[in-house]
């Protein structure tokens, strides 16, 4: 019984090929996003793990990534003190800025957006493994003020070679540094699009710490055969108050949760895509394996006379499945180290150079994909299996095999079911206060898509009669025919749509949020922003706060409202703060005020966004318990506002706070203010002075500042459009599939439509007409969705700003008449092979 | 031997009213009997739509002898043979695969006595395209599960004279070779009874009349059951007995046939029934 299986399955290579690729492509990307996390993983495992024996630093200092930046510093003393303790060999001081980036010889920033750029005081402390981190490749390590030594990959990007000045810009008080390039170094394990710039002691504390005497943190590396846990018990004991020692393995601990946190919303958000692409594709192996089943059913029926019990005949075709799902899985992990690949060189582009790291490849990756990939084609393939068991054996005897076909009631009624459950979920999260919204809408649209494809069958109906009466009139009798075939297999032809569908919903509301999102953002910036420019740092770093004193000295500004981007939790809950000026910002931004107002932000209270309020439940004059940056403290709640484009932030507090925190004194972003009747021309022209030495600050001006706000919402859409691409390009094969079987199907029936006059142009014809029905179905089906979803996503989000609904329309009108190519696309190889199929040969086929 | 005491008591009560038609008359001959059918009714569709195909048919299948099952297209001898098997179901009266009332049987029950009581031979051959010869003669084998007798193996392949065609594929043999394997698979699980439908219909002459020859043969030989459904005087002449089906009624039977008997009673068959199903 077996071997019938596999012979039936060799016989049919190419069919069942088809439906394995769904397969590979699902698993492919499965398979590829978890090597390529994986590979990112074990490179920032090299960077973390070069940390000393035991770190001494500010107790208030956490390598978490959540948390902001401290300023708090350990003196040069405590490095001499932590030196004389007993069984201590050395203590090094470390000056570590993340904030130091390099500008090439063409005046471009190396680096930026995402890894850090990190500016180094150079020592020779070893890690705990008792090897220095770096090494020096060429040149020597910096001695003096005026030198410094680059990580040679940084070096070959910037186009700098040893004996050049390099030109590097901080957020230090020296906005940009000038210095000979004296070495370069080697990172151990590659720096994972970090760069690296290394100073003497002395310059690094004159750049970060204004002079003074002090450290980031301190390495402390006990003698021969000392046990890192006691080291750091016995340093803890002599350290005053405010410091901590904590062993290097529990810092690289602390960092790798971070980066695995990190990487793992990467790879969540790689899998939901895979996700996507493999329901859509079991929609693919659903069809196969239902044709696949018709055609056989005679067989079938046979092996059922011959005295199989129904299980066998379910179990034979399962059996296939499991090999489809077999062969699909094993090649889907082949792709997905190309995929791996790719994605890794896309990284790069976007300066995460992981070159160095060869792809990691985890047993458990393998088991993954193998489980994800049976799982999905047996699961699909299921329900026709269970169908050809029960094949009546009478069939076998019979020319007019009707196969057992259940009736659509149970369909439409469960999915009526989950209509209203889809519909009342979506009106919940989209119109109603609840909390959670998203999740609301995100249920509902579920259940309305998964109402669609119950219940297509039925609603699709009119519409194919709809694209008939068009056929009919303009292709006469071919277009009749092409129509009748369309409704011929109700369930095929809505199980084949149904995958476009689904891609195409997405994607359409996709483009309704995105529209909307970037009309609200335009908006909110017209509406809310007095200022008439932003000083920002393109790489989204922080900016010295030389520039913004600079700027308000430059004539004809009216004001300069700093803003200082932080990390603030209220009652345990982190959100997005601003440490602002509350009378310069009043000048720069109009904020709308629930109660309280700005004048209301001073030394001890905070404000929060409406939203933070609501769902906190805050008022003003509630005590809140608030850690800022690490500094906990208790604040009253002076005054609630409605956050903008302009300030997305959630809470706002002074500056004094932040100072207080220890928070750098680096500036996030300012907001200028021209004097009325001050020439623009001049006041830029004064501006762009101030910040012309520094290639990383830019001004923009209100129109700039809204293309720039608008512009990661595009790059997010473009992003989420090629993934999506994965499914569209499911759902095409998916009608490949579903003619070319017809085609297969329906052989006897061509060749009589031959026999009696029907040209190869006609007979191709028809089948594109059948084809584009097909997926205009899906497609007028999705965008109607996907609208519906958009707009149900927009107005949950209403209150975190995207309170503008926008229909781009040409869009979705685009998504239609692409379907419709893909429709022709679909069946030209379809085509081609009916037209070549033999006319007599066809007659006579069984 | 008390399956064949069982066979007497269910046998025996259903008994009395037996078939007006039936050779098998009192009880010392109810072991003889390898297949029964009693007051067989079967109804398609409903109402207006509604066609009997049966309408009462009772006939009993001697142990041991080729039947001819004959009819006009219509009659009622394809559905007869599928309600026989355990094909199809029935819409009232009994079907015996020996003892048992297979009418009775679930699905299940119904699959092991098809798998290993009753061999088929089908008009369209109905061989797997992926599987050669040896491999589709040993299928019903291959899924009861069971190892083929060697020596059995040998003598069917032999019969049916195909030793040296068994490693290939059902479109490399001709439509008489196909039919051949057909038979050989029917064969090779050792069954009580072999239904055939229409087994030459789709031969020529010569090579219907070498897989006649090869029935008679296993009749002869084997000591096989056979029941041939089929429309053609000349296969029919080989068999034991032909059974005459009209409009779902058993109308005559004859013993000894030859073709000239039979085509003389087909023809009166058909004037009877002509008019009658042009008044309908």
């Amino acid at each position: 019984m077996l071997r019938a299986s596999w012979k039936s399955l060799l016989g049919r290579k190419l069919r069942l090929f088809m439906s394995a690729f769904a397969i590979i492509l699902g698993v492919s990307f499965v398979s590829g996003s978890f090597i390529f996390t994986d590979t990112l993983s074990k490179a920032f495992d090299g960077i973390v793990n070069t940390v000393g024996e035991v770190v001494v630093r500010p107790d208030t200092a956490s390598s978490d990534f959540d948390s902001g930046p401290t300023a708090k510093t350990v003196p040069g003393s405590l490095v001499t003190t932590l030196a004389g303790l007993p069984g201590v060999a050395r203590a090094d001081g470390n000056v570590t800025d993340p904030t130091t980036f390099v500008v090439s010889t063409k005046g471009k920033l190396i680096g930026g957006g995402g890894p850090p750029g990190l500016g180094l005081a150079w020592n020779d402390a070893p890690t705990a493994t008792g090897v220095p981190p770096a090494t020096i490749a060429q040149g020597h390590w910096p001695e003096r003020s005026g030198e410094v030594v680059l990580d040679s990959g940084t070096a070959d990007r910037a186009g700098y070679n040893v004996g050049d000045t390099v030109t590097l810009v901080t957020s230090g008080a020296q906005p940009k540094v000038t210095a000979t390039l004296v070495g370069l170094a080697e990172f151990k394990g590659g720096t994972v699009g970090a760069t690296l710039a290394f100073f003497d002691a002395k310059t690094a504390q004159q750049l970060y710490f204004e002079g003074k005497n002090e450290f980031t943190d301190v390495w402390v590396t006990g003698k021969d055969g000392s046990n890192a846990d006691k080291l750091a018990a016995r340093v803890q004991a002599s350290l005053p108050k405010g410091f901590e020692a904590v062993t290097g393995k529990s810092v690289a601990k602390e960092q790798a949760t971070g980066i695995n946190k990190a990487l793992s919303f990467i790879n969540i958000f790689l899998l939901v895509f895979a996700g996507i692409a493999l329901f859509v594709g079991s929609f693919l192996i659903i069809n196969t394996f239902s044709i696949l089943v018709a055609q056989r059913s005679r067989e079938l029926a046979m092996l059922r006379a011959l005295g199989a019990g129904r299980r066998q005949v379910t179990r034979s075709v399962l059996f296939e499945a499991f090999v489809v799902g077999l062969v699909g899985s094993t090649i889907g992990l082949g792709v997905g180290f190309l995929l791996a690949l790719g994605i890794q060189a896309l990284f790069a582009r976007f300066g995460l150079d992981l070159s160095g790291s060869p792809l990691v490849f985890q047993p458990s990756t393998a088991l993954i994909a193998y489980a994800v990939g049976m799982v999905v084609t047996m699961v699909a393939a299921y329900l026709p299996a269970r169908r050809a068991g029960k094949m009546p054996p009478v069939a076998a005897m019979r020319d007019d095999i009707a196969l057992p076909e259940s009736t659509l009631h149970r369909r439409i009624w469960l999915g009526s079911v989950l209509f209203v459950i889809g519909l009342w979920n979506t009106f919940l999260g989209a119109f109603t206060p609840i909390s959670n919204s998203a999740y609301w809408v995100g249920t509902g649209v579920f259940a309305l898509v998964m109402a669609a494809i119950l219940t297509s069958p039925v609603i699709g109906h009119p519409l194919i009669r709809f694209l008939g009466a068009i056929y009919r009139r303009l292709f006469g009798a071919v277009g009749l025919m092409a129509e009748q075939n369309a409704t011929r297999n109700p369930r095929r032809t809505a199980a084949t749509a149904s995958a476009l569908m689904i891609g195409l919903t997405l994607v359409s509301m996709m483009s309704v949020f995105g529209a909307s999102a970037k009309a609200s953002v335009d908006k909110s910036i017209s509406e809310n922003f007095a200022a008439d420019y932003v000083i920002s740092n393109a790489i989204g770093q922080p900016f010295s706060t030389t520039v913004t004193r600079d700027v308000a000295k430059v004539p004809g500004v009216a004001a300069v409202s700093p803003m200082r981007y932080l990390s603030v939790s209220i009652n345990e809950d982190r959100g997005f703060a601003a440490a602002v000026d509350p009378v310069a910002l009043g000048k720069a931004v109009p904020i709308e005020f629930k109660s309280g107002s700005l004048a209301d932000l001073r030394s001890g209270t905070l404000l929060v966004s409406e939203t933070r309020a609501n769902e906190q439940g805050l008022t003003v004059g509630s005590k809140v318990d608030a850690d800022v940056a690490g500094a906990k403290a208790t604040y009253t709640v002076g005054g609630i506002y409605v956050s903008t484009a302009a300030l997305p932030n959630s809470i706002m507090v002074t500056l004094d706070a932040a100072d207080a925190a220890g928070v750098p004194k680096q500036d996030s972003a300012a907001f200028v203010v021209r004097q009325p009747g001050a020439d623009p021309k001049a006041v830029e022209a004064g501006l762009e002075k101030v910040i012309a030495d520094l290639p990383s600050v830019t001004l923009k001006n209100q129109d700039e500042f809204a293309a720039e706000q608008r512009a990661p919402i595009d790059q997010l859409l473009y992003i989420i459009y090629a993934l999506l691409g994965l499914a569209v390009i499911i759902a095409v094969l998916g009608i490949i599939n579903t003619l070319a079987l017809s085609v297969i199907e329906r052989t006897r029936e061509i060749g009589l439509l031959r026999a009696v006059g029907l040209s190869r142009r006609q007979l191709r014809t028809m089948l594109r007409l059948e084809s584009v029905a097909i997926a205009l179905l899906g497609a007028v089906l999705g965008v109607v969705l996907g609208l519906a979803a958009g707009w149900a996503l927009q107005r949950s989000l209403a209150d975190d700003g995207i309170d503008v609904l926008s229909i781009p329309g040409g869009q979705l009108a685009v998504f239609v008449v692409l379907a419709g190519v893909v429709g022709v696309l679909a069946a030209l190889w379809p085509g081609r092979r009916a037209a070549r199929l033999d006319v007599l040969k066809a007659i006579t086929t069984e | 031997m008390s399956a064949s005491a069982a066979a007497e008591t269910s046998a025996a009560t259903h008994e009395p009213s037996s078939a007006p038609t039936s050779p098998v008359k009192g009880r010392p001959d109810l072991v003889r009997v390898a297949a029964r059918v009693v007051d067989l009714h079967k109804v398609y569709g409903k109402g207006e739509a509604e066609v009997r195909a049966l309408d009462g048919v009772s006939i009993d299948i001697a142990r041991g002898e080729f039947t001819a099952i004959m009819g006009p297209s219509g009659s009622g001898k394809s559905t007869m043979m599928h309600c026989a098997a355990g094909l199809d179901g029935v819409t009232s009266g009994e079907v015996y695969i020996g003892d048992v009332d297979i009418t009775r049987l679930k699905d299940k029950a119904l699959t092991t006595l098809r798998r290993d009581r009753i061999g088929f031979v089908f008009q369209s051959f109905n061989l797997i395209p992926t599987l050669n010869a040896q491999e589709n003669i040993l299928l019903p084998l291959a899924i009861a599960g069971r190892k083929p007798d060697p020596a059995w193996f040998d003598t069917v392949i032999d019969t049916v004279g195909l030793r040296d065609r068994l490693s290939h594929r059902p479109s490399e043999l001709s439509g008489g070779q196909q039919q051949r394997v057909a038979c050989a698979r029917a064969l090779v699980s050792r069954p009580e009874i072999v239904f055939a439908d229409e087994p030459t219909g789709n031969l020529d002459s010569t090579s219907g009349a070498e897989v006649l020859g090869f029935l008679r043969r296993s009749v002869d030989e084997f000591d096989q059951t056979i029941v041939m459904v089929t429309h053609d005087p000349v296969a029919a002449a080989h068999t034991d007995r032909v059974v005459f089906l009209a409009d779902g009624h058993v109308v005559d039977e004859m013993r000894e046939p030859t073709a000239e008997k039979i085509l003389e009673r087909m023809k009166r068959l058909d004037v009877r029934v002509r008019p009658d199903s042009a008044g309908a």
